[in-house]
């Protein structure tokens, strides 16, 4: 039944179909997320993205931090762009790379011209750049067109039993037909990683996961390491909901990429998947918002994120749409739930009636719905850091 | 075929996970094995809570704990079949 629908949705300059039609008021570094929360106070229809980072960082850390600005400001969620940093270097070197993707950008800095003065002239261009989106149409897409991210939070044993294959069983269903899918969380597959090797397309991309998580665990694991993570692997709410160690979680997690379909590439965080249709594995952290963040910084447009106790994560610029299992958690926390298959558990529902009952909460959510995070107003944007500043 | 009390991953685990609210000790708990559904019952030794573990056998220090098949850590206090199976006597290979 899958590949037959037809979703309403936003196609984009570089041919890439977004199912949001934000405005972005994005600053590239810290110091700048007070003009940019001015303009969008300023201006209706827009949305700030503030965040911490921006400054001193330099090599591998600096590359993921353009990585992560542009990639956001390019997904296809986002319909025009304002950039706006302190110095017009950098802000410049941002536009250029959102302009590549043909997406309407304007960029501002700040020396030179102080807070608002560049306050005012980015408010008057976004005002043209609401004015211009807000009569884009949606037009007929195809569903597997969509590019659909995945990672679970608030993990319990109900997530491995439950939530993750109904994830899992959608992605068997999408991805032969074009669908793009992702999952990471590198610590959190420890005590699965032989399980996830093997299910790489080839030895050669299974060799790279190996490599990746195996440098996880020397570079932050072993100079750092405490028992069970200092109560964050697994963390004091898997434990209250059941699962004892990381092995356990990590078998549950890995449950969301299905049974058939198997990984072709792995991505460095926030990287854009250049291999064409099927799915990724990223290399990021277990923590929800980072990942979302560097998921939603790669293209993907949607997230599916089971949850057992009840994470209440959501993006500002791609709808996170939560799935439980757990009795207890659907009915306590009902209004973060957007698909409950609390059936499973009691066998009235089967692992595939779950899998089609999140592909029509897609298809809901890519023609506009707002999903429990959206209308609860979670837009939890977190960059990633891979080491201190300079 | 009722609504079950625990589900168990594969026919070579060790532990179960309950799956209904307020399960007491004494329970005559129908146990579902979603690999194949075949089902057996467990008596219940504790009370526990919904998404905890209970044994299937008994098990001694050193024993690998098995769900999904596979090993998810070590048995660090006896634990008799039925019994509550957490952080107090189940810990991780690994860190």
């Amino acid at each position: 039944m899958a590949k037959n629908h037809s979703i309403w949705a936003y196609r984009r300059e570089n041919g890439r179909v977004g199912v949001r039609n934000y405005v972005a008021i994005l600053p590239i570094d810290d110091i700048s997320n007070a003009a940019c929360e001015a303009v969008a106070n300023n201006i209706k229809g827009t949305l700030a993205l503030p965040h911490a980072y921006g400054r001193l960082q330099f090599g591998e850390d600096l590359e993921l931090h353009f990585r992560t600005m542009i990639g956001t400001g390019s997904n296809p969620n986002v319909a025009a762009c304002i950039v706006i940093g302190i110095e017009p270097g950098w802000t410049q070197r941002v536009v250029d790379g959102l302009a590549e993707t043909g997406k309407p950008v304007a960029g501002f800095a700040i020396e030179k011209r102080g807070d608002i003065d560049t306050i005012a002239v980015a408010s008057r261009k976004a005002k043209e750049f609401v004015h211009q989106t807000s009569e884009q149409l949606r037009e007929e897409c195809e569903l597997t067109e969509l590019w659909v991210s995945a990672k679970c939070g608030e993990s319990d044993t109900t997530t491995g039993l439950a939530s993750c294959p109904t994830v899992g069983n959608m992605y068997d269903k999408l991805i032969p037909h074009g669908l793009y899918g992702v999952f990471g969380e590198t610590t959190e597959l420890t005590g699965a990683e032989h399980l996830c090797k093997a299910r790489a397309a080839s030895p050669e991309v299974g060799e790279k996961f190996m490599k990746t998580f195996q440098a996880y665990q020397d570079e932050v694991i072993e100079p750092y390491k405490t028992s069970d993570l200092s109560d964050s692997q697994p963390t004091k709410g898997n434990i209250e909901g059941g699962l004892t160690t990381i092995e356990e979680k990590a078998l549950g997690n890995l449950e969301k990429i299905g049974k058939r379909v198997s990984y072709i590439d792995v991505l460095e965080p926030a990287e854009a998947p250049a291999k064409g249709p099927g799915l990724y594995f990223m290399d990021t952290s277990s923590a929800a918002a980072e990942c979302v963040t560097l998921m939603a910084a790669a293209g993907y447009v949607v997230h599916a994120f089971p949850t057992g106790q009840g994470n209440i994560i959501g993006n500002p610029i791609i709808p996170v749409i939560k799935i439980s299992a757990n009795p207890r958690t659907v009915r306590t926390m009902a209004e973060h739930v957007d698909v409950d298959v609390s059936g499973i558990v009691r066998r009235d529902m089967t692992i595939s009636d779950a899998g089609d009952a999140l592909i029509d909460m897609i298809v809901r959510t890519a023609n506009g719905r707002l999903t429990a995070a959206e209308a609860l107003g979670h837009r939890e944007f977190v960059m990633t850091k891979l080491y201190r500043s300079a | 075929m009722g609504v079950p009390h625990l589900l168990v991953h594969d026919r070579r685990d060790n532990v179960g996970v309950i799956v209904v609210e307020g399960l007491k000790a004494g329970t005559e708990a129908l146990c579902v094995v979603t690999e194949d559904d075949s089902e057996f019952t467990l008596e219940a030794r504790h009370d526990a809570p919904i998404g905890h573990k209970l044994a299937l056998t008994d098990l001694q220090v050193g024993d690998t704990v098995i769900k999904y098949g596979e090993d998810i850590g070590r048995i660090v206090e006896p634990v008799a079949k039925g019994e509550h199976v957490h952080t107090h006597n189940l810990k991780t290979k690994r860190w």
